[in-house]
């Protein structure tokens, strides 16, 4: 067990080592010369020198990665460049929002694709089963973005009920005005993490159901209704834990385009308006946070699994010859 | 007890062995199993019609009469008609011609994202697979840590500093997408060249490319057309997004991706040119998916319907 989290903690390093790379080469890999955005006609020769040197571009590659990295791990990320001020805390300040969006769409992902799922696994092959499934081929092939137009267009456009953008009313701040503003970005959300979900829970659904534990309960005259709730449904749930960490990886993205589209004001819409800008701090600390997010999320969520399910550690064990 | 044998002239004759009726002989070929499948479901076939009706109509684009870049202004948010199927965007342009030339660059790009994702791929499953040892680990390994990359964040980054273009966006797809066909493909490679015929061809004085090519390929085809037919579906969706992020194909050519990315200005007035080509690709990487499954199903049996 531990040879396994060590090997995770391992694979978790060098992948974040691989997204800094990544990331720190961007400013490297950026058309242009990078000191040009900080140099200004009146300098003199002198001080653009003295400027180059303060941003060590005199230094090799190596060495600048390395400074870099030191800052980076630190929590510095330099100074946007259009905004002029530190990196950090005007990602930190945004993260909320979009933390409160990706947390609201995960939970009303789960509720709703855990009990599709089970009735779509129960009914197998009915025409229940055909619509849930069709539903989820559907929720799998939408481009999440246009979704999100279409809830617009229906919504905003036609029936003039939801705004389209933003996460207040200008002048307005309560809460319920903020759950009204997020009912589409949210909606668009889950939809596009829901697919993969059904299909797992179907699937495994149908698999406990030939389970013997099954039979029996249907011999002691336990209804449909509570094997599905008390027997299989637990059963089914615990490799959820394994998919939301999957998930993780496109709520995160997904917070990028979805916050676009609909204009929230998050980490993601403010990556893409310094995506639009060329504003390289910001994009390189983007990309470190949300790898961050992304990698640690899917650590977590394969020690917590392990640690759920007996059968996968007593698996790990034999494979290491316990 | 009476004997009942009665011999006569004929008795001594050569006995003719009768041909016996035989049970029915399958001639299973990859390509009749897919067929057969396809026929007995219904959604499939509507799939299977659909994806050659739109590969057709983005192939025969160059027919349609109007120039998919030429501005009209005087036809500015023409209203669908017999003339203009879909209508007039903004610049007047024929929207049902763009839409075609959209998809051309959308079905392009799609198809070549998933040549190039499954040619290395299994180049390097195969090659991990049938090696062993510790270059099969050192390349598992990394393979590993390419699944765990976040790659619609890497894409995106990546497409920001590269210069857009197909070519381009082409290969960042693919970068980001050979790992788990190369997974498959080793798994594959791994048990079948424990099997005879294998061993035996080896012991025949084959040399490791021929073997590679002549029996292990042929025999792992099943699994790579699934992974290749979803491939087509992730890549087209991928490429919409990026492009509708304006990170794909740049102006004035148009993608389906991008065109929605045009339509989001005028969504609240104009709705009807966000919804064209968003249906476009959802009925297309709809019907790549539906491909894929319905392939699995007929070529990988170990999965129970």
């Amino acid at each position: 067990m531990l040879k396994y989290c060590l090997k995770k903690v391992g694979q978790l390093a060098i992948v974040m080592l691989l997204i800094s790379f990544f990331s720190f080469a961007i400013i490297d890999l950026a058309p242009g010369d990078i000191s040009s955005m900080y140099l200004t006609e009146d300098m003199t020769e002198e001080e653009k020198q003295i400027v180059i040197e303060k941003l060590g571009l005199d230094k090799s590659m190596g060495e600048q990665y390395l400074s870099w990295a030191a800052e980076a791990l630190q929590g510095n990320f330099g100074v946007s460049l259009s905004y002029k001020t530190p990196v950090m805390p005007m990602l930190l300040k945004r993260l909320p929002s979009t933390i409160l969006l990706m947390g609201t769409s995960l939970v009303v992902s789960l509720v709703l694709s855990i009990p599709l799922g089970l009735i779509a696994g129960y009914k197998k092959n009915t025409w229940i089963d055909n619509a849930i499934s069709g539903f989820a081929y559907i929720g799998m092939s939408i481009p999440s973005f246009y979704f999100g137009m279409l809830l617009i267009i229906l919504f905003t456009a036609k029936l003039h009920i939801l705004p389209s953008s933003g996460m207040h009313t200008v002048g307005v701040d309560t809460p319920l005005d903020t759950f009204i503003h997020m009912i589409m970005p949210v909606l668009t959300m889950a939809l596009g993490t829901m697919a993969s979900k059904i299909r797992y829970v179907r699937a495994n659904t149908i698999g406990q159901l030939s389970e013997e534990y099954v039979l029996a309960a249907k011999a002691k005259g336990t209804t449909p209704a509570e094997i599905l709730r008390k027997h299989v449904l637990k059963n089914t749930l615990l490799p959820i834990i394994t998919i939301i960490g999957m998930n993780l990886a496109s709520l995160v993205c997904g917070s990028f385009i979805i916050e676009s589209v609909f204009g929230w004001p998050g980490v993601g819409s403010f990556a893409m308006e310094a995506i639009g800008k060329r504003d390289y701090p910001v994009i390189m600390a983007y990309v470190m946070l949300s790898g961050f997010i992304l990698v640690v999320g899917n650590f977590v969520a394969d020690i917590l699994y392990s640690f759920a399910d007996p059968r996968i550690k007593r698996g790990i064990d034999v494979a290491n010859g316990k | 007890m009476e004997n009942k044998i009665v011999i006569h002239e004929n008795s001594f004759q050569r006995m003719e062995k009768k041909p016996k009726e035989l049970g029915t002989v399958y001639h299973r070929s990859l390509w009749k199993d897919i067929v057969n499948e396809i026929k007995s479901n219904p959604v499939a076939v509507f799939a299977v019609i659909f994806l050659i009706i739109i590969i057709i109509a983005a192939l025969l684009a160059p027919l349609s009469p109007y120039d998919p870049n030429k501005l009209d202004l005087a036809n500015k948010f023409a209203a669908p008609s017999s003339e203009h199927f879909f209508g007039c965007d903004a610049y007047g342009r024929d929207y049902f011609t763009r839409a075609l030339y959209g998809g051309r660059v959308s079905l392009l790009v799609g198809f070549c994202a998933m040549l190039v994702t499954v040619f290395i791929g299994t180049t390097i499953g195969i090659f991990s697979g049938y090696i062993g040892g510790k270059l099969d680990m050192l390349l598992m390994r990394f393979t590993d840590i390419f699944l765990a990359l976040p790659s619609m964040l890497l894409m995106i980054v990546l497409n920001t500093i590269l210069k857009p273009g197909m070519v381009t966006l082409i290969l960042v797809l693919s970068l980001f997408s050979w790992a788990s066909v190369a997974r498959i493909t080793r798994a594959e490679t791994m048990s079948l060249k424990e099997r005879d015929f294998v061993i035996a061809s080896k012991n025949l004085g084959a040399g490791s490319v021929l073997i590679a090519v002549k029996h292990i390929l042929p025999n792992i085809l099943g699994p790579v057309i699934v992974a290749a037919s979803l491939g087509v579906a992730s890549a087209i969706l991928t490429e919409s997004s990026l492009s509708f992020l304006g990170l794909g194909i740049s102006i004035p050519h148009a993608s389906w991706g991008s065109m929605l990315q045009e339509a989001q200005t005028y969504i609240l007035d104009k709705p009807l040119l966000a919804v064209y080509p968003g249906l476009l690709i959802l009925l297309t990487v709809l019907s790549f998916n539906i491909l894929g499954d319905v392939l699995r199903s007929a070529l990988e049996p170990k999965i129970v319907k």
